[in-house]
């Protein structure tokens, strides 16, 4: 008996893989704070150390499920207890993303404003920042980080816009090929999602060298360029992250990992595309056009 | 409810080693096992290791605040005591006891094998003890551990030294496993309900962990964009806390608030489910409003996402923030009072017996009232005002968080302990734990109310001599108390290791109903190999015809 339990219920055997990630993110992390605490120490190696550690895990561990589910040890229970899983980490992605949309709509709705002297704010925009007044887009009273210019919503970002939008469709069209049973569409649309995938992440680094060398906005314009970078900035991290996802994917569905009915590992990349998709869309919205 | 294919089985020999027995060599089983027994076990190891070290941080503060003037220790590092209890109690103590119990009780309770993602929960676990390895390095760093408090706000929090990075990627850390905890709780209990165990038909524990799991998916990852946002005004030149640049350090207090009310019934709603499952076993009566007391968890876990801003009263708020944020506060009385109805009805001309759990569970609900009412002063705006940053602050959360989350998490110890270990714990010293618990942490937390409203201040390691007696009388019980503890460690060790105690049987307490007295104690290494068949009857509660 391999791996299941007498009545077929699925209970996976032992793996090392947990206790090398936890380690992996415990040199990573702890040589991350070395290093930008500016440590004379060793805080480099600890980092590279950490994160050769963690790639070796994610290679490991995913293999080791990859090859699990190719074996078909994974019974319809098991892929229940899989979607309920990303669903809910995906979850878990919106609400590190609220917290960001949270502090722009907390920035531009009030503390801001009360800078400016609205409401309670009359005296302390009266006699600590006399002349201060509230507009959006702003570095504050104290004008940190220097003057700036930002970047207009119907250019890149309105592009980047459809290519996203479009890449929603054609993971879509993938999907459709994959149910169909039409590996070479199927192949075709993967890789063209990966492509504007890449296309997408290759116009927001050229907005960033655009914003750095010629508009004078950056991370550190004031809270537009906090909230600017920090939002951006995830969701550029979230979708390299689901681009190299896609690739993965990709490279499955031409190994012929999938079948009509059972490719989990598919859709929950397709869950994940589609919602940094729409976390674009809020901030195409929010912190391009508003 | 989706179940096993009967295709599957044979597809799934692959030749590794036989899972129907436990894992051969002592690394294979602790430190890449998958089992939700020995994970649950390892959280609870983990859990009170740091209850006593968070505890010796405890006794540091109480025995600096015994007189008045500066005896012992240096402001800083006093205020680094009074941060680093905080952290270590909420996320190293009460979260990992809760997950740990989680782990053991909800595949028994449900009829379940084991967790859903096994694998998983094993890295949810481990990640901890290195988190805290972080953490607790600062202490030894130039400089020292964070001081500001472990509300970590800003400015004053990122003023420190080289501890700030540190103390934010372990706090990281501590999210990322909270949340693959939660989502495997909530896997586990949507995906492997044996047939017949409907919603409405699970043991409250099983429920107000589900609701919690929820909690903690919604909130820690809101936390870790705070953390992320202190962590680059600090490094990286952003301003999201700086009113030079356009930002507001309120606005770090509402994000954190947004996160940490709910975390405060992260950390108490698992207690109402230990007390909802301990009462009625020794009452000998099903819990009095089942459906009810479902009902009560899920407004209450509601509630805790607007109330947020009753933690900063204080702070500078629109009058109509203030007004909102009063009322629903105090709404949240509403089923928390239903709560403690319930329980109270359950023991209602019951056959009440004493044992242990019993007498933890009674002391949680009455000692567990007292921090809510003192909660439901704090949430008169006027009266905050005069409260705030107090010692009457610091009684409140203690009697909520002591007498209510870690007597509950004590209580359950002593319930699920034969049905661990196969053993019965020594009553008698049990019972010594309890009533010593219970007089002294009264002696510890009671004047601390009398110091609040006689107006001194929280996070002081010197204070006005007007203080002074009431200060030495809690940190006598602070000490009492702190060595009860060790009687509890010993009870456990006694059973664990010694095996001492007669051995139990499979029901252990006679008016036990559930499914985990079902199996033999200590129980199977794999809960239910195939889905046991639920009986109604055999139900302490749930939807059933009474």
């Amino acid at each position: 008996m391999a791996a299941q339990s007498a009545g077929g219920y699925y209970v996976p055997h032992g793996s090392v893989w947990p206790i090398l990630g936890s380690v992996a993110l415990f040199f990573l992390l702890g040589g991350a704070a070395s290093l930008i605490n500016d440590d004379s120490g060793p805080g480099m190696i600890k980092f590279l150390i950490g994160l050769s550690l963690l790639l070796v895990m994610l290679f490991g561990w995913f293999g080791t499920v990859i090859k699990e589910s190719v074996r078909g040890m994974y019974n319809a229970q098991v892929d229940v207890s899989f979607r309920l899983g990303m669903v809910w980490f995906i979850f878990s992605e919106v609400m590190f993303f609220a917290a960001f949309f949270g502090a722009l709509f907390y920035a531009r709705h009030y503390s801001v404003p009360w800078l400016g002297g609205e409401g309670d704010g009359f005296a302390t925009n009266a006699l600590l920042h006399p002349g201060y007044e509230a507009v959006w887009p702003t570095n504050g009273p104290a004008q940190v980080g220097g003057p700036f210019e930002t970047i207009p919503a119907w250019g890149l970002p309105l592009l980047n816009t459809l290519i996203l939008l479009t890449s929603g469709l054609t993971i879509t069209l993938a999907h459709w090929a994959l149910k169909v049973g039409k590996r070479g569409a199927l192949v075709g649309w993967m890789w063209a999602t990966v492509a504007l995938g890449c296309l997408f992440l290759y116009f927001q680094g050229t907005e960033y060298v655009h914003a750095y060398q010629e508009l004078g906005l950056t991370l550190g314009s004031g809270v537009y360029g906090s909230t600017f970078f920090m939002l951006t900035g995830f969701h550029g991290m979230h979708v390299t992250l689901g681009t190299i996802m896609l690739i993965v994917i990709s490279l499955r569905c031409m190994s012929g990992h999938f079948s009509k009915n059972q490719h989990f590992g598919f859709e929950a990349v397709a869950w994940y595309w589609h919602f940094v998709d729409v976390v674009w869309l809020g901030l195409f919205v929010f912190v391009y056009v508003l | 409810m989706a179940h096993h294919g009967d295709h599957t089985h044979d597809a799934a020999h692959d030749g590794h080693d036989d899972h129907d027995h436990k894992p051969s060599g002592f690394f294979e089983r602790w430190f890449c096992g998958t089992n939700h027994k020995d994970i649950g076990t390892l959280y609870l190891v983990f859990s009170l290791i740091m209850f006593l070290v968070g505890g010796s941080m405890a006794l540091v503060i109480r025995a600096e605040l015994f007189q008045p003037g500066m005896q012992l220790v240096e402001p800083d590092f006093f205020n680094s005591m009074t941060t680093m209890h905080a952290l270590v109690m909420i996320f190293g103590a009460v979260m990992p006891a809760f997950v740990g119990l989680a782990n053991w009780m909800i595949p028994m309770m449900i009829g379940a094998p084991d967790m859903a993602l096994p694998r998983m929960n094993n890295w949810s676990f481990w990640i901890m003890p290195f988190a805290f390895a972080l953490l607790l390095s600062t202490l030894f760093m130039d400089g020292g551990g964070p001081a500001g408090g472990w509300t970590l706000y800003p400015p004053l929090s990122i003023q420190g030294g080289n501890n700030v990075a540190f103390v934010i990627f372990a706090v990281h850390m501590m999210g990322i496993s909270s949340i693959m905890g939660a989502i495997n709780i909530i896997a586990t209990i949507l995906n492997l309900r044996a047939p017949g165990m409907d919603l409405l038909k699970m043991p409250v524990f099983v429920w107000t962990w589900l609701i919690t799991a929820f909690l903690l998916i919604a909130v820690m990852p809101v936390l870790a964009g705070s953390v992320t946002m202190l962590l680059t005004d600090k490094y990286f030149g952003t301003t999201f806390f700086s009113a030079a640049g356009g930002g507001d350090p309120v606005m770090f207090q509402h994000i954190f608030w947004f996160f940490g009310h709910p975390e405060v019934y992260i950390m108490i709603l698992p207690a109402f489910g230990v007390a909802s499952e301990i009462i009625p076993t020794f009452s000998r009566k099903p819990l009095f409003g089942y459906q009810a007391m479902v009902y009560a968890t899920a407004s209450i876990a509601f509630l805790s996402f607007i109330v947020w801003a009753h933690h900063m009263f204080t702070v500078g708020m629109p009058l109509g923030g203030l007004i909102f944020f009063m009322y629903a506060t105090m709404l949240i009385a509403i089923p928390t009072g239903v709560k403690v109805f319930n329980w109270v009805a359950t023991m209602w001309r019951g056959s009440m017996s004493f044992e242990t759990p019993m007498l933890f569970a009674v002391g949680f609900v009455i000692l567990f009232t007292i921090g809510g009412f003192s909660g439901l002063m704090l949430a008169i705006v006027p009266a905050d005002f005069q409260y705030h940053d107090t010692y009457f602050v610091v009684a409140h959360f203690h009697y909520v968080l002591v007498t209510g989350a870690i007597f509950s998490i004590m209580g359950a110890v002593y319930y699920w302990l034969p049905k661990w270990t196969g053993r019965m714990y020594n009553e008698t010293l049990g019972k010594v734990h309890f009533w010593l618990s219970t007089i002294t942490v009264n002696i510890l937390f009671f004047p601390q109310h009398f110091l609040g409203l006689a107006g001194m201040p929280r996070r002081i390691p010197d204070y006005n001599v007007a203080f002074a007696d009431f200060n030495m009388i809690s940190s006598i019980g602070g000490f009492a108390f702190g060595l009860s503890q060790l009687l509890f460690a010993w009870i456990i060790i006694d059973v664990c290791f010694l095996k001492r105690g007669q051995k139990a049987t499979a029901g252990v307490w006679e008016g036990a109903r559930g499914l985990e007295w079902t199996l033999s104690s200590p129980a199977p290494y794999h809960s239910f190999s195939t889905p046991p068949k639920i009986d109604d009857r055999m139900l302490a509660h749930g939807d059933v015809a009474h």
